[in-house]
C-alpha cells in the first residue's frame, strides 16, 4: 500500500488540476490558438501522468499518456484542433475524474481499463489529421457521455471538498492576529486581577480558554510535515552516493512529525547539507566498509520526533564517525586551538569543533562539500531559530547530527524580569533553573575566580553575569539576589537580574532593522500593559557578558574550576621532578598549570623568567633546587611544564618535569624530612609522596623573591589555631609564602600555651577550634589584659550550614576558611593597623 | 519627488521643527503624527535611538532628530512629537520638536541644499524651498532612519 499522505495530495490536487482544466478546454475552443492555454494544459494532464506513473496507477496513466500524445502535436502546431478532438480530451479529463474517484474510495483504479478510450486517443494521435469517423458521435453523442459527467461533478470528491487551498500569506496574517489577540487577551487578564467584579472575570475567562484554542488552531494551520522537506532527499542521496562512488541507503523515520511552517523553510538547507556531509564524510566507500567488516551499503537514518515541546531531527550515519584526533590536528593546524588546550577537551568537545567557521576535515576537496563552508552555517541557521546542533561521533560506527528545534517562533512562553528598572523576556526554552539568595550574606555567595565571579551550584562552579552590567544599566539596591540559570549551546550560566516576575506567552516581534544589529536582544513583544519589553538573546547575553567565550578559554576556565574545586575538596597536585618521582604541593596553592615553549624562556638578572600575560615571571626549575649541581638532562621536549604560584601582585612559576595527578585522598601520615625543600613526606594514593616546601624552595631559587615582603611581614608572628592538621598546614603554607613567622595550635589549649610562650601579632582562629569553638579562645584571651588587644580573625568554613559572620562578636574580621588571598589581605591589615596603634576593629570589605 | 517634477507643479509635505530648523516630509510618506508615547528605551542602542513605542500592536523605533541632526538636546520639560513616517523598513517614529501644517510647495522656489550645510545636516537634507517667510528644508526620510546599531564587540 502506498503513502496514504501522498495519495491524498495526489487526489487534492488532480481535482483542482481538472477542475481548471474543464475551463480551459473550453476556453482553448473559442481560442484553438492560444500557445499559453495549451501549454498549460498540456503541464496539466503531463504532471497527472507523471504522478501516476510514480504511484503505480497504471490504467490512468496510459490514458493520460494517449492524451498527452496528442496534447503535443496540437501545441507543437502539427496539427488544428477539433471540436471532436475537444470532446476527446473532455472526455479523458471525465474518466480521470472516475479513476480518481475510485482510488479515493479503495484506494486502487477499480476494474475499467478504459482501453476502449485509450485506442481511441491513440488512434487520433497517430492519423494526425482528424479524429476518426464514429468516435466523434460516440464523445459529442451528448445521452451515455454526459450524464455520469454532470452527476460527477454534482458528487464531487470528498477529499477535494473536505481541503481547501490557503494562501501562505492569508495564514500568516491570521497568525499575526491571533498574536494581537493573545496580547490583548494578556491585557485583559491583567485588567481583570486588578477588579473584583465575577462577571468581568468569568468572561475573562472563557476570553483566556478561546484565545488558547483559537492560538493552538491557528498555529496548527501553519504545520507541515517535515516530510516536505525529507522528500527531496532521496533524490539527493541517490545523486551524492553515485557520484562518489558509495552505496547509500536512506532510512526516514517520523516522516509526519510537524513544524511551523516558517521553521521548515529555515531547516531546509541546513538539513540537506548535513545529509550531504553524511553522504560524502561519514559513509565510507564500499571496500573500506566491506574490509571493517560492514556492508557494503551505508545507511543513513533520519529521525524526527516531538519532545518537550521541541522538535528532534536526527541525521546518523553507520559510516567511520568523526576521528576526534584528526579534528584536533586540524585545528591546531589552522590555529583554532593551541595543541596544549585541544588536550584538554574532551572528545566530544573535540568533535563538536566540527561546527567552527572555518572548519573541514575532508583530506580531498569534493565537488560536493569539504570546502570548509557548510558546518558553521547548518550551526549558525539552526541558532537562528532558537534551536541547538550537536553531534555524536562513535568511532568506526558513525555519527549522528542532533538537532533540537523549537515547534513555532511566532508565539512563545517567556520570563519576564527586572533589571536596572526595565522589563526584559528571556525566552523558556533556554531557561533552567532560578535561584535565590537571600539574607546579609546573599552575594557572598556569589564568589570570585580571578575576578570572575561563580557561583557554586551542586558542586559545580556556574559563571555568573550581571544583566544590568552586561546591558550598562543601573544597579538596583535589593537584599536579595535573583539569579536565572540559563543554557546557551551547550554551556550554562547564571544571569543575576533585579527581579523575577512570571511567565507569559508572548508575542516574538522583530525589532525594526536599525536595531537588528545588537545581538544581545532577540526581538520584542508587547506586555499586557501595552508597553514594549525587549526579548533577550541568550547566546549575545552570554557571549557579551564573557562567560561564553570561545572553546580556547573554556580549556583555561577547565583548569580555574579545577584549581577552585580543589580549595574546598583540599586536593593536591603530583608532579615528578628530577629524582622526586612523586611530589605533591596543595592545590589551593597553585594558581595555573602552564606550558610554556623552551624557546620562549629568557634571561634577566641572573633568573630564568618568561613572558606571561604582559608580566615577567620568574621561572624556578624544580630539579635544581632539589637536587643541586645534578646535571642538566638532555632536553627532550620542546615544552616545559610550570606550576604557577600567584602571591598577591607577584607570580612564580615551578619548572617540573610532568605533572602527575592530582589526588584527593586524605592525608594519612606525616614525617618530617630534614632536606632542604621539602616539607615531609606522606601517603597519598598508597604511596609515599614528598612535600614541597614552597616557600624554601622558591627562596632557595630566588634569594631577591622575597626581599619585599621580608621587610614588612619579617617579624610579624601568626598564631594559627585549627583542629584540622591539614588546613592548617594549607594556612600557614600561604603566610609562610608571605613571609610570617606561624606557629601553630591545634587546640585551645595549645594556643593558649603558645600565646603564653610568645606574644603574636595577630591570631587567626578557625570556628570550629576544639574543643569549644572560636568563641572559647575568645573567652580565654579576654582574661589576659595583654592578650585582648590581639586581632583576632575568625576563618569559617562557607561549606557548613549556620557559618555566620563573625565579625562584630569579638573578631576582628571574619573570611571565608579555603580564600587565601583574603585571609592573607586580612592578616596584613591586622597586623599594620596595629602597627599604627589604630582602633580595631578593622573593617575589611568584600574581596574583589 | 518633487524636484523632477513638471514646471508649475506643486509638492505637498508634513511639516515639524526640530530646534530652529523647519522641516519638511512627503505627505504620504507620514502614516501619522502622536503625541509624546512611553517608550521603553533599548540598552547598549546608541543614543539616537530613543527607545520603542507600541503603535496599535506594532512595535516602532523611535529616533531622535535632534541627536540625528547632531544639534544640542532638548530643553528639560519639552516632550518631543512622534511623526511616524513609512520606510522601505517598516514605520519609524521621528522624535520632533513641533507638527506644523501640511503646506504646498511650489516647485519653481526648489532648489539644492547649499555646499556648506554642516555634513550631519546635509546628509539627510535633500534639497530647500524658499517659502515666502522661511525656507523648507526637505527631509530624505530613508536616509534618515538609515542607521543601524553595531553589535559591539
Amino acid at each position: 500500500m502506498q503513502d496514504q499522505e501522498v495519495i491524498r495530495e495526489f487526489l487534492v490536487e488532480s481535482h483542482e488540476n481538472l477542475s481548471r482544466l474543464d475551463q480551459e478546454l473550453v476556453e482553448l475552443e473559442r481560442r484553438p490558438r492560444d500557445q499559453a492555454l495549451l501549454a498549460s494544459i498540456f503541464r496539466t494532464i503531463h504532471t497527472i501522468k507523471g504522478t501516476c506513473g510514480f504511484l503505480g496507477f497504471t490504467t490512468l496513466e496510459a490514458i493520460t499518456h494517449q492524451a498527452e500524445s496528442l496534447l503535443s502535436q496540437l501545441r507543437d502546431g502539427q496539427r488544428e484542433l477539433t471540436p471532436a478532438l475537444v470532446s476527446l480530451i473532455l472526455e479523458t479529463v471525465d474518466v480521470t475524474r472516475r479513476v480518481l474517484a475510485a482510488i479515493e474510495a479503495s484506494g486502487e483504479e477499480g476494474p475499467e481499463s478504459f482501453g476502449e478510450l485509450t485506442e481511441r486517443l491513440r488512434a487520433a494521435a497517430q492519423r494526425g489529421d482528424a479524429v476518426p469517423d464514429g468516435s466523434v458521435p460516440e464523445s459529442a453523442a451528448g445521452g451515455s457521455g454526459d450524464a455520469p459527467r454532470e452527476e460527477e461533478i454534482a458528487k464531487s470528491s470528498a477529499v477535494a471538498d473536505a481541503n481547501i487551498r490557503v494562501g501562505v500569506g492569508l495564514l500568516d496574517k491570521l497568525m499575526d492576529l491571533v498574536g494581537e489577540l493573545v496580547l490583548t487577551r494578556n491585557q485583559i487578564l491583567q485588567f481583570n486581577t486588578e477588579r473584583e467584579d465575577a462577571a468581568l472575570n468569568a468572561t475573562s475567562q472563557r476570553l483566556n480558554l478561546i484565545t488558547t484554542e483559537l492560538q493552538e488552531g491557528v498555529m496548527k494551520t501553519r504545520m507541515q510535515p517535515i516530510g516536505m522537506v525529507w522528500n527531496k532527499l532521496p533524490r539527493v542521496v541517490r545523486d551524492m552516493a553515485v557520484a562518489l562512488g558509495k552505496q547509500v541507503r536512506l532510512d526516514m523515520d517520523g516522516a509526519d512529525t510537524e513544524l511551523d511552517r516558517t521553521i521548515i523553510e529555515a531547516i531546509k538547507d541546513p538539513l540537506v547539507h548535513l545529509v550531504r556531509n553524511a553522504c560524502d564524510h561519514g559513509i565510507e566507500v564500499p571496500e573500506i566498509r566491506m574490509r571493517a567488516g560492514k556492508a557494503a551499503q551505508g545507511r543513513l537514518t533520519l529521525r524526527a520526533y516531538h519532545e518537550g515541546g521541541q522538535v528532534n531531527i536526527e541525521i546518523g550515519d553507520d559510516g567511520a564517525g568523526i576521528d576526534a584526533a584528526r579534528v584536533k590536528q586540524k585545528a591546531v593546524e589552522k590555529g583554532l586551538l593551541r595543541p596544549e588546550q585541544a588536550d584538554k577537551l574532551s572528545d566530544r568537545e573535540i568533535v563538536n569543533l566540527i561546527f567552527h567557521p572555518g572548519f573541514s576535515t575532508a583530506q580531498t576537496v569534493t565537488n560536493v562539500s569539504g570546502r570548509g563552508v557548510g558546518m558553521d552555517v547548518v550551526k549558525s541557521h539552526i541558532e537562528k531559530i532558537g534551536g541547538v546542533v550537536d553531534v555524536i561521533s562513535r568511532p568506526g560506527e558513525g555519527s549522528t547530527v542532533k538537532l533540537k528545534i523549537p515547534l513555532t517562533l511566532a508565539i512563545i512562553p517567556g520570563l519576564v524580569v527586572n533589571s536596572g528598572g526595565e522589563r526584559f523576556v528571556i525566552p523558556q526554552v533556554s531557561l533552567l533553573e532560578l535561584i535565590r539568595l537571600e539574607g546579609d550574606s546573599s552575594d557572598k555567595h556569589i564568589e570570585r575566580v580571578h575576578g570572575t565571579p561563580v557561583l557554586r551550584r551542586r558542586g559545580s562552579l556556574l559563571p555568573i553575569a550581571y544583566l544590568n552590567q552586561v546591558l550598562g544599566l543601573e544597579a538596583a539596591p535589593a537584599d536579595a539576589v535573583s539569579i536565572v540559570v540559563l543554557q546557551a549551546e551547550d554551556r550554562q550560566f547564571g544571569l543575576v537580574v533585579d527581579g523575577i516576575q512570571d511567565t507569559q506567552e508572548i508575542v516574538v516581534k522583530p525589532l525594526g532593522k536599525q536595531l537588528k544589529g545588537l545581538s544581545v536582544y532577540a526581538g520584542a513583544t508587547i506586555m499586557g500593559d501595552g508597553r514594549v519589553a525587549l526579548i533577550l538573546d541568550v547566546l549575545g547575553i552570554g557571549q557579551r557578558s564573557g562567560v561564553l567565550a570561545e572553546s580556547r578559554e573554556q580549556a583555561r576556565a577547565a583548569v580555574e574550576q579545577k584549581t577552585q574545586a580543589g580549595q574546598e575538596q583540599q586536593r593536591l597536585l603530583l608532579f615528578r621532578a628530577g629524582s622526586f618521582e612523586r611530589l605533591a604541593v596543595p592545590l589551593s596553592l597553585v594558581a595555573r598549570l602552564e606550558e610554556f615553549p623552551r624557546g620562549s624562556i629568557e634571561r634577566a638578572s641572573g633568573c630564568r623568567v618568561v613572558q606571561y600575560r604582559n608580566r615577567i615571571l620568574p621561572l624556578v626549575p624544580l630539579r635544581g633546587v632539589l637536587e643541586p649541581g645534578a646535571p642538566e638532562p638532555a632536553q627532550t621536549d620542546d615544552v616545559v611544564q610550570v606550576v604557577v604560584f600567584n602571591d598577591g601582585e607577584r607570580s612564580v612559576g615551578v619548572v617540573v618535569d610532568q605533572i602527575l595527578d592530582v589526588a584527593e585522598e586524605a592525608v594519612t601520615v606525616r614525617q618530617k624530612s630534614s632536606r632542604k625543600g621539602l616539607l615531609g613526606s606522606a601517603v597519598v594514593g598508597q604511596k609515599v609522596t614528598d612535600f614541597l616546601d614552597l616557600n624554601e624552595v622558591i627562596r632557595t631559587a630566588n634569594e631577591i623573591w622575597f626581599q619585599g615582603t621580608r621587610e614588612t611581614a619579617a617579624g610579624t608572628k601568626v598564631l594559627v589555631a585549627d583542629g584540622s592538621a591539614f588546613s592548617r598546614g594549607l594556612i600557614r603554607s600561604g603566610l609562610d609564602m608571605a613571609g610570617y613567622r606561624v606557629r601553630e595550635a591545634a587546640t585551645v589549649d595549645e594556643a593558649v600555651r603558645a600565646l603564653e610562650q610568645e606574644l603574636p601579632t595577630v591570631v587567626v582562629v578557625a570556628a570550629d577550634l576544639p574543643p569549644g569553638g572560636s568563641a572559647a579562645l575568645l573567652t580565654a584571651m579576654r582574661r589576659c589584659p595583654e592578650w585582648a588587644s590581639i586581632p583576632l580573625l575568625a576563618l569559617t568554613d562557607p561549606e557548613t550550614s549556620g557559618a555566620a559572620d563573625l565579625r562584630g562578636a569579638g573578631f576582628q574580621d571574619c573570611q571565608a576558611k579555603f580564600d587565601r588571598e583574603a585571609m592573607l589581605d586580612s592578616v596584613a591589615r591586622l597586623a599594620s593597623a596595629l602597627a599604627q596603634a589604630e582602633p580595631v576593629p578593622v573593617c575589611v570589605g568584600e574581596e574583589e | 519627488m518633487a524636484s523632477e517634477a513638471a514646471h508649475g507643479s506643486s509638492a505637498q509635505f508634513s511639516t515639524f521643527f526640530v530646534a530652529d530648523l523647519f522641516f519638511g516630509v512627503d505627505v504620504l510618506r507620514v502614516q501619522e503624527v502622536l503625541r509624546f508615547q512611553q517608550m521603553t528605551r533599548v540598552p547598549q542602542a546608541p543614543e539616537v535611538f530613543e527607545g520603542l513605542i507600541n503603535l496599535r500592536g506594532q512595535i516602532v523605533t523611535a529616533i531622535d532628530m535632534r541627536r540625528r541632526l547632531r544639534l544640542p538636546p532638548r530643553s528639560g520639560g519639552q516632550t518631543p512629537m512622534n511623526m511616524v513616517v513609512r520606510t522601505e523598513d517598516g514605520a519609524v517614529s521621528l522624535l520632533v520638536d513641533e507638527i506644523g501644517d501640511v503646506l504646498d510647495a511650489e516647485d519653481t522656489t526648489y532648489e539644492r541644499p547649499p555646499e556648506n550645510l554642516d555634513p550631519a545636516a546635509r546628509e539627510l537634507i535633500r534639497g530647500v524651498y524658499k517659502l515666502k517667510d522661511r525656507l523648507l528644508l526637505v527631509l530624505d526620510a530613508e536616509r534618515t532612519v538609515d542607521l543601524v546599531a553595531e553589535r559591539r564587540a
